[in-house]
């Protein structure tokens, strides 16, 4: 006797304890079994696109805070990396060596969010997350020390940063980073060899290497596949051909390589931090740009390694106060397009714990 | 360091591969005819010594005569990247030939410069409002609205 | 001569029920221990709740509720005078009988099963000479409330949640049963009060195994991590008590934390020797033995991640239940073979014979993924 059965289609979100943000997918269920999944978004769309073009090119820079809002020091830099490439402004070298040290400190801050949250949603009941915020917390005090922000920190500027740091900072930051791969270490004891963990990571929602390389993903979701391709060495911006790391790669491309990922670049982070403390020159933080800068007309993409993959910014400019055209390349709405291709044929949990090890951000999928 | 091929080398080999094709070739940039983007994508992707693998961006400019989309294309295998632009001209219907076949990233990408320029992607297997809702009029991030 | 006459002799008609002489007859004594059990489960749930959210909170780095009453002993209070201001909500396409009645099918079996348990020395409402049978068949009557919740919703969601709970709660009742069975066939008998008698020391230690298996499954019938998927917050919402609310919702809660008090006491009395103790007064025993239980199964929800539905019946039909039937039958081989041998040899050998069964286990069965070609 055969039964007849029907699928059903389920909403998942918008509003969802685990869905990063507000984000829909509806989901065509046969059982417990996905059978297709379609992603809606656009609830978090702003318009900064359009905003941006009515504001001047210093304005902009709080505009692309709160692009990814989980890691604002990664957007101003490659914001303000652009403006200079279209404009041709040189950077002093104290301010080159300040920005790395904030990039770095964000992609740690950013990673232990995307981390921690790829846990909780494998059901780790926010203890690990707790953890994570323990030490992000640190980071943030640091930053609240330099810019008084903990979020959106508007903190680049064209031409340098915005203001030095104060002599507190310094002491804070080197115990943070002789502290910090301790932290990392304690998480790797309880969750590396973690069976559950492994069980509900391991071979799940594959993305191979010619699939993400022809979705355009960037990041730990591209690198786990087993491309090495990290924009901090391929195409070096600012000053990071001066420091020594390592590019972590996976192989199988699963949860569990992106996870492993993010934990090793963090690593990697703490590494960069220690040589930029030391070698932190002494000058000037900003050049003489004015604040209605007009660079000449012509136009430019810039990008970097930000925590969620690679972020560029594309501008056009006419020779005036503010950009023609302003485009976002958002690694994360990129990195969104293999969801379905990885998700169909699993099962409802995993469809939440492989969308979590994505690690995306509305505020840059919709801007 | 990722070398920013220039247009007019690629230009040469476009030219005696797909006559006509383009347009105007700078230092920095290449323009193909909107009919044979496809085409020279496709030539872009797999021609040895080229193999653009990775599409980087896909760009919607609204120069009041004409749009322009701004293809940025990178290899992996070769570290070197290009910029590829088409134009589109009128502004009731604009429509290019969509590139989703060759690398899947441009996906949503078209399908955001559909709803927030009008430019139609022939071609895309899904092409609705992605950041708008879907019953929205008009594409704001053109210049004339608002 | 009526069912009310206080010199009743009910040994007449029931032969091994009659409580000892009690002052006033049967039914004072029943009287009596309801009261009592009530005031016991009631109490200790609320103490439970407190409990585990100070146990999380500090298992998480930080403080647990500490505000309303000292060390925040009042928020189970707080908790249920805000859960019972709650507008009762009713969902309009949905069964409203069934909606209504879920909650109370799924509470009314946890509270019957502490009618057999031995609070001391012979101290329990009745002493039922089938008295473990009757807490296992008891208890499968609430997964009927769980399915009932989910279905009268009118609900997807609440629906998977319910569709998960029946297979996983159905699936756990075998490895369950199966382990008890060890403790029967070491204490000869199924009343709970002749194993607490029989434990002259702990059934832990004689059965190792059983124990552990008997906690798995029993922590995958309460619902509890690494199997609380019926509830997974991070996954279907709230599973299949979405649309409960108000005092419908205190009774889920109140099943959730009932049913753990039920399995730290069935465990206590099965495995660690119930009252028995020196020096203090058994009561005192048999409190802080519940206590030391609930402790672990809170320990445990607090680190460890979830288990996906196909992994937890795989574990179930794979592992634990060749496991637990290895396991009755090395207890019946001993208890025949070697009736009179010192007790201590006996230990060694089970906690060797674990040791290597699960080692063994571990090896050839690996929880891993399933991807469905669709």
């Amino acid at each position: 006797m055969v039964i007849k059965t029907e699928p059903f289609v389920v909403n998942i979100g918008p509003a969802h304890p685990s869905t990063h943000g507000v984000f829909r997918m509806r989901a065509t269920l046969d059982g417990e079994v996905v059978l297709d999944i379609e992603p809606v978004f656009g609830y978090l769309h702003r318009g900064i696109e359009k905003l941006a073009e009515e504001r001047t090119y210093t304005q902009i820079i709080p505009l692309t805070d709160r692009l990814d809002y989980l890691a604002s020091m990664s957007n101003n830099l490659a914001y303000v990396l652009t403006v200079e490439k279209l404009a041709g402004i040189a950077v002093p070298e104290r301010a080159e060596y300040l920005r790395v040290i904030m990039a770095e400190l964000q992609r740690i801050a950013s990673h232990l969010i995307g981390v921690g949250a790829f846990l909780n949603d494998c059901g780790a009941f926010m203890t690990p997350i707790l953890y994570m915020i323990r030490e992000r917390e640190k980071i943030l005090d640091l930053f609240e020390m330099v810019c008084g922000q903990r979020l959106t920190y508007n903190y680049m500027r064209i031409g340098g940063v915005s203001h030095d740091i104060p002599e507190e900072f310094l002491p804070a930051l080197k115990k943070f980073v002789d502290r910090m791969p301790g932290f990392i270490d304690e998480y790797d004891q309880l969750l590396q060899e973690n069976e559950i963990l492994l069980a509900r990571s391991k071979g799940v929602g594959i993305l191979s290497r010619e699939q993400a390389i022809n979705i355009s993903a960037s990041g730990p979701v591209l690198r786990a596949s087993g491309v090495k391709w990290d924009i901090r060495k391929v195409d070096p911006y600012s000053i990071y051909d001066r420091f020594g790391f390592e590019i972590p790669t996976g192989s199988a491309g699963d949860c569990y390589d992106r996870y492993r990922v993010r934990v090793e670049e963090m690593r990697q982070s703490v590494r960069i931090l220690k040589q930029a403390v030391e070698k932190l020159p002494a000058g000037g933080v900003r050049s003489e740009v004015s604040h209605l800068v007009r660079p000449p007309a012509g136009e430019a993409y810039g990008h970097i390694e930000a925590p969620k993959g690679e972020l560029g910014f594309y501008l056009v400019s006419d020779n005036s106060i503010a950009p023609y055209r302003f485009h976002v390349r958002a690694p994360s709405l990129l990195n969104l397009t293999a969801l379905r291709e990885m998700v169909v044929g699993w099962k409802v949990a995993d469809v939440l714990a492989i969308f979590g090890s994505i690690d995306i951000c509305m505020g840059e999928v919709d801007r | 360091m990722t070398v920013a091929l220039s247009g007019g080398e690629i230009a040469a080999r476009l030219e005696e591969r797909f006559p006509g094709s383009v347009v105007e070739s700078g230092q920095d940039s290449l323009l193909v005819k909107s009919e044979s983007l496809r085409a020279v994508a496709g030539f872009l992707k797999t021609a040895p010594g080229l193999e653009f693998d990775y599409l980087t961006a896909i760009t919607g400019v609204d120069y009041y005569d004409y749009f322009e989309v701004v293809y940025q294309l990178t290899s992996i295998r070769h570290n070197h990247s290009l910029v590829v632009k088409a134009r589109c001209y009128g502004r009731e219907n604009p429509a290019l030939p969509s590139v989703v076949g060759l690398w899947k990233g441009a996906d949503f990408q078209e399908r955001e410069i559909y709803d927030l320029m009008g430019i139609r992607f022939e071609g895309h297997p899904n092409l609705k409002r992605v950041v708008l809702w879907d019953g929205f009029t008009g594409h704001p991030l053109r210049k004339d609205y608002l | 001569m009526s069912l009310f006459d206080p010199g009743l002799n009910l040994s007449a008609y029931y032969p091994g029920t009659l409580p000892p002489e009690w002052p006033g007859g049967y039914w004072i004594h029943w009287g009596v221990f309801v009261v009592i059990i009530l005031a016991f489960v009631l109490l200790m749930a609320m103490g439970f709740i407190w409990l585990e959210r100070r146990e999380v909170g500090r298992f998480q780095a930080r403080l647990g509720p500490n505000r309303v009453g000292p060390f925040g002993v009042l928020q189970p209070v707080a908790d249920a005078i805000k859960i019972l201001t709650k507008e009762d909500i009713i969902p309009a396409k949905g069964d409203k009988l069934v909606y209504w009645l879920a909650p109370v099918v799924a509470f009314v079996p946890v509270l019957m099963v502490f009618a057999v348990v031995p609070f001391q020395d012979g101290a329990l409402l009745a002493d039922l000479n089938i008295g473990i049978l009757y807490v296992v068949a008891i208890s499968s009557v609430s997964i009927v409330g769980v399915f009932m919740a989910g279905w009268s919703s009118n609900n997807k969601y609440s629906l998977l949640g319910a569709m998960r709970a029946v297979s996983q709660l159905v699936s756990y009742e075998i490895p369950l049963g199966l382990s008890i069975l060890g403790v029967v066939v070491l204490a000869g008998s199924l009343s709970l009060n002749s194993i607490v008698e029989a434990q002259h020391i702990p059934f832990i230690l004689l059965q190792p195994l059983g124990f552990l298996i008997y906690m798995a499954a029993a922590a995958a019938e309460i619902n509890r991590t690494p199997f609380d998927l019926l509830e997974a917050d991070s996954e279907i919402v709230a599973g299949f008590h979405t649309e409960y609310s108000g005092m419908k919702f205190a009774l889920f809660y109140l099943v959730e934390y009932c049913e753990v008090l039920a399995v730290s006491v069935i465990v206590t009395t099965l495995f660690l020797a119930g009252w028995k103790g020196p020096l203090l007064p058994p009561l005192l025993w048999f409190l802080i033995k519940v206590f030391g239980v609930f402790t672990v199964i809170v320990w445990v929800r607090a680190t460890v991640p979830r288990l996906r539905v196909d992994q937890v019946m795989a574990f179930a039909w794979k592992c634990l239940l060749p496991l637990a039937l290895i396991n009755l039958l090395i207890t019946g081989i001993q208890v025949l073979v070697w009736p009179e041998v010192l007790p201590w040899a006996v230990v060694f050998l089970n906690l060797a014979i674990m040791v290597v069964l699960i080692l063994l286990w571990s090896k050839f069965f690996k929880l891993g993924g399933g991807r469905v070609e669709v």
